[in-house]
């Protein structure tokens, strides 16, 4: 049990991030637990592709044990679509900025029942 | 040479065509290349389709790396009906979007809207087409961000907030799966979907696959917007542009119900989701809330986008119920409403489209008398509004045919009222909507509103028509679907 902490970092990471998405009144921060969110699944396959007492799967003459390179080649590209995924919220986020002159979530949800109930007028 | 290599071209001519889009000058040539993307990336979609149904699965391996080590594309039946349904709705949308898209983005920025819809339409086609579990997630979030793009590209500022909401529970879902495939790549060594049923029956009892089954359905549960989890799909679709609606209505869900139904099925084989875990049971009920409450929320809507997305929720729920029924006539009924729900919608969401442009809104209150003065747009959307009731004649009542068979056969009583108690729910929004817009006295706005424009109404009369033939002529639908049920049960045996 002890011996696989990186699995059990890895799900408290994930429920950091998770609780920070949810719990969290302002958009910037909730982008924030995202990301983390997102760099625990990281932590998860570098750790499935462990083998033990293998070297960085980098080819270095006289070493013949490495760890698996195939998830640390995956998530590469998980990396990649984070780093996507944070480009276009804070995006988001900056014309949030522009349209309500606030983020956080309360006030933004205040001005936006306003205008829904002058709509149903 | 190009035929033998038509499987990726399918994908790659959106994607290469995306950022050649993008540096497009902000004149009529980027929608004008888009149409021209989207039509020959259909004909790609139906060459591949004829190819499969004569001489079965083609496989095609990226690089001429051999799977399992290099990633395969694999056109099946499943792929080739989704992909023709992609691609036919993407061209149909793209000449759509000649006008439309002028009310409601500005001229300068539509290079780069087009650029974003194409990067979504090859995120789409890849997310079918290909074989390999990773190669999902990856094109999972390349459609899901460009969808995020373009969603927030919606006129209200409202349509920031519902993209924002949709990023953060897309990427919750998208990482759900990424963490399913970690799993399944822990317990059998390949990514391949192939190479993994090979593998999952020694591996039936181990904990690990189990839980990359649960984490793979509540992701997909999250891209589908199945009842608890749909509530980004209301705000999204109703403060979206509304070709940008249009399009993912029909697409967005379907392709999630692709990759479930491959999951399940091609994956982990039928009978370790359904027989072992319960998971039909789960898949019912999810269904029946589903079809009830989206159903019921529809009738209480008085925002006409808004009301057409709760009737996607409910309608995605009857989809839910036949693959839970886990019967060869419960599939091919959920296969039929693919087809019938997204040609439905798509022309519903064009109508809407369509009266945003002429009206300047879509509240109904406001769109007393609107068919006196669009007539043809309403018995367009009249006659699409009857296939989602399922009334025979239109492939809506195909589907629901089917339905109420499958369930007749596994003796499930209380699912064949579920079915036409939500038909009889579908009449009472429809016909709220028809009593607003022919029956009502006069037009509240005293603009000088006239029909929508030629090139907004032909594919929406295209996707009518399609929709009324094949309620007669239920060859095509009826047959690919029968065919595909029985291939993906055959499958697992």
């Amino acid at each position: 049990m002890l011996d696989s902490y990186n699995y059990w970092i890895s799900i408290v990471l994930m429920m950091i991030g998770f609780f920070g998405v949810i719990a969290s009144g302002n958009l910037v921060k909730k982008m924030m637990g995202l990301a983390i969110f997102q760099v625990s699944v990281l932590l998860f396959y570098v750790s499935v592709g462990n083998v033990k007492n293998g070297a960085v799967p980098i080819l270095i003459d006289g070493i013949d044990k490495y760890s698996n390179p195939i998830p640390h080649v995956l998530m590469l590209t998980a990396i990649v679509v984070g780093v996507a995924v944070m480009a276009v919220g804070l995006a988001i986020i900056v014309r949030i900025k522009e349209e309500y002159g606030t983020i956080e979530e309360d006030e933004i949800l205040g001005l936006d029942s306003e205008s829904n109930k002058k709509e149903q007028e | 040479m190009i035929l033998s290599n038509l499987p990726v071209l399918q994908v790659i001519i959106p994607l290469l065509a995306a950022p050649i889009c993008a540096l497009f000058p902000a004149n009529r040539i980027a929608p004008i290349f888009t149409a021209i993307i989207t039509f020959i990336t259909l004909v790609i979609a139906l060459t591949l389709a004829s190819n499969t149904l004569e001489t079965g699965s083609i496989s095609y391996p990226m690089g001429g790396w051999k799977p399992p080590f290099g990633i395969e594309y694999n056109v099946d039946l499943l792929s080739s009906f989704i992909l023709v349904l992609v691609s036919a709705v993407g061209f149909f949308s793209s000449i759509y979007a000649f006008k439309s898209v002028d009310a409601e983005i500005p001229r300068s920025k539509q290079p780069l809207f087009y650029s974003m819809f194409l990067l979504c339409f090859a995120g789409l086609l890849g997310i079918t087409i290909t074989n390999d579990a990773f190669n999902i997630y990856v094109f999972l979030e390349i459609s899901s961000l460009a969808t995020y793009a373009l969603i927030a590209m919606g006129k209200d500022r409202r349509a920031l907030l519902a993209s924002l909401e949709y990023l953060i529970l897309g990427t919750i879902g998208a990482t759900f799966i990424l963490i399913a495939v970690g799993f399944l790549y822990m317990m059998t060594g390949s990514l391949n979907i192939s190479d993994i049923a090979l593998r999952m029956p020694s591996l039936s009892d181990s904990i690990p696959v189990k839980a990359a089954l649960a984490f793979f359905t509540i992701g997909l549960a999250l891209k589908i917007a199945i009842f608890p989890l749909h509530l980004w799909l209301t705000n999204s679709y109703t403060n979206a542009p509304s070709f940008v609606s249009t399009f993912l209505s029909a697409t967005a869900t379907k392709v999630g119900i692709y990759v479930l139904i491959r999951v399940l099925f091609s994956l982990f084989g039928y009978e370790f989701s359904f027989k072992n875990l319960g998971l039909d049971k789960i898949v019912i009920v999810l269904g029946v809330f589903a079809i009830i409450i989206g159903a019921i929320a529809a009738v209480f809507q008085n925002n006409l986008k808004r009301l057409l997305a709760y009737s996607s929720v409910s309608q995605v729920g009857y989809i839910i119920l036949g693959i839970g029924i886990a019967s060869q006539t419960g599939l091919t009924a959920s296969l039929i409403h693919v087809y019938g729900h997204a040609l439905a919608k798509a022309a519903l969401f064009m109508a809407a489209g369509c009266i945003m442009l002429q009206m300047g809104g879509v509240r109904l209150n406001k769109l007393q008398g609107v068919a006196r003065k669009m007539p043809i747009t309403m018995a367009l959307f009249v006659i699409s509004g009857l296939s989602l009731i399922g009334v025979p004649g239109t492939a809506g009542f195909i589907s629901k045919w089917y339905l109420l068979q499958a369930a007749f056969e596994q003796q499930m009583w209380f699912i064949f009222a579920v079915i036409i108690f939500g038909s009889l729910l579908a009449v009472i929004y429809i016909w709220k909507i028809v009593e607003i817009a022919y029956f009502s006295k006069n037009l509240t706005d005293t603009r000088n509103v006239t029909e929508a424009p030629l090139l907004m109404l032909l594919p929406m009369a295209f996707l009518v028509l399609l929709t009324i033939i094949f309620g007669f002529y239920t060859q095509p639908i009826v047959g690919f679907a029968s065919n595909t049920a029985e291939y993906l049960f055959n499958l697992s045996n």
